[in-house]
């Protein structure tokens, strides 16, 4: 009898510390897919990283993460969105170029006929520059050849006067 | 003698100060350049909007659900094209009005009505769509293409384009009663 009471106690014991085991398996796979579907929302700074480089059509010249539009709360709304979708801010700005265009950049993309604005910008760069180094030349080099002209000057405004002053001495001689 | 030697300093600082050609004519070349651009993009600003009695530009528009409206296939129909956004408040005004305008007119199949939405968010669009119970084709304004060539000013605008393709007439702002939109529609229906 005793024998049997043993047996049926191991038993239920067998069962309850498979049920526990059961219970803490389904539990951790609960809590795995709570994880999964359940990621750190993107907070206002990362939103705002993106929006501060992109402008609405509809309050031109105001980079969004300032814009305090409806309009503009909506499109913080969908960075938001996507951000937590996983999209990475090179995905969300060329998103945002396809649906309302190129406008809404801070800066217009390399391509098509926007590279005229590169290549021109380019050029004045380097036209800035090659004056710039010419001028700080002539500077630099300016004062020597006003000395130069001064001192080649000078021995002909000498012999002028000298000149002037004889022939002055010579019409006193003479007068006299 | 004297001559030559005055002159000498005077012809080097004039040779110092001579930039070299090449960057004389790539300064001319940018400059011209430059100045291009500026008439193009003045081109452009002064090209102003589509006019009353002007032929409309060809263009098309993807619908929420995918399908593709081109202006062309309306022709030998009133097209009334609403630009809306459902940010906007007084485009909800009119919403409801649009559509009863619509559904009074779609089984003549004389008359098509095109939402554009304008700067807007699809889920925040979908939403506004769903709230009204708006039926007729709405899709988003890619590129802000249709509203740049319309050069629409804010919104609500509507056009209204004959069975000819000719801007009719446009309504800017709100319409006050499903009147006003069937009035505008008679007229080019008549």
């Amino acid at each position: 009898m005793q024998e049997k009471v043993n047996t049926l106690s191991m038993k239920s014991y067998r069962s309850l510390g498979l049920a526990i085991l059961l219970a803490a398996v389904l539990l951790a796979l609960l809590a795995g897919s709570v994880w999964a579907q359940d990621p750190q929302p993107p907070s206002d700074d990362e939103v705002n990283k993106v929006a501060k480089e992109l402008y609405c059509p509809v309050c031109e010249n105001i980079p969004l993460d300032v814009c305090p539009t409806q309009a503009c709360a909506q499109w913080r709304e969908l960075i938001r969105l996507k951000l937590s979708q996983g999209w990475s801010e090179d995905e969300i700005r060329t998103y945002f170029a396809q649906q309302y265009g190129d406008r809404v950049l801070a800066a217009p993309p390399l391509q098509g006929f926007n590279w005229v604005f590169y290549v021109l910008l380019g050029v004045f760069v380097v036209v800035a520059v090659v004056v710039y180094i010419r001028v700080v030349r002539n500077l630099r080099t300016k004062p020597a050849a006003a000395d130069a002209v001064v001192q080649d000057e000078q021995p002909a405004i000498q012999d002028d006067y000298l000149k002037k002053l004889e022939e002055e001495l010579n019409r006193r001689e003479k007068s006299s | 003698m004297d001559q030559s030697v005055d002159n000498s300093p005077k012809t080097a600082t004039a040779e110092r100060r001579s930039l070299p050609t090449w960057v004389v004519v790539l300064a001319f070349a940018a400059l011209i350049a430059f100045l291009a651009l500026i008439g193009v993009g003045l081109r452009r600003v002064q090209a102003g909007p589509i006019v009353i009695g002007q032929k409309v530009p060809e263009f098309s528009m993807t619908s929420f659900d995918g399908k593709t409206y081109n202006l062309s296939d309306f022709k030998g129909k009133v097209v009334v094209l609403n630009f809306w956004a459902s940010w906007c408040a007084p485009c909800s005004q009119e919403a409801a009005e649009l559509e009863e305008a619509w559904r009074y007119y779609q089984p003549g199949n004389e008359v098509i009505f095109l939402g554009v939405d304008y700067t807007d968010t699809e889920p925040e669009a979908l939403s506004y769509l769903a709230k009204f119970g708006i039926t007729y084709p709405n899709g988003p304004d890619l590129r802000t293409r249709i509203s740049q060539m319309f050069r629409i000013t804010g919104v609500p605008e509507t056009y209204f384009i004959d069975q000819e393709g000719k801007l009719a007439y446009v309504k800017k702002g709100p319409f006050a009663s499903l009147a006003e939109i069937q009035a505008a529609i008679e007229n080019l229906l008549n």
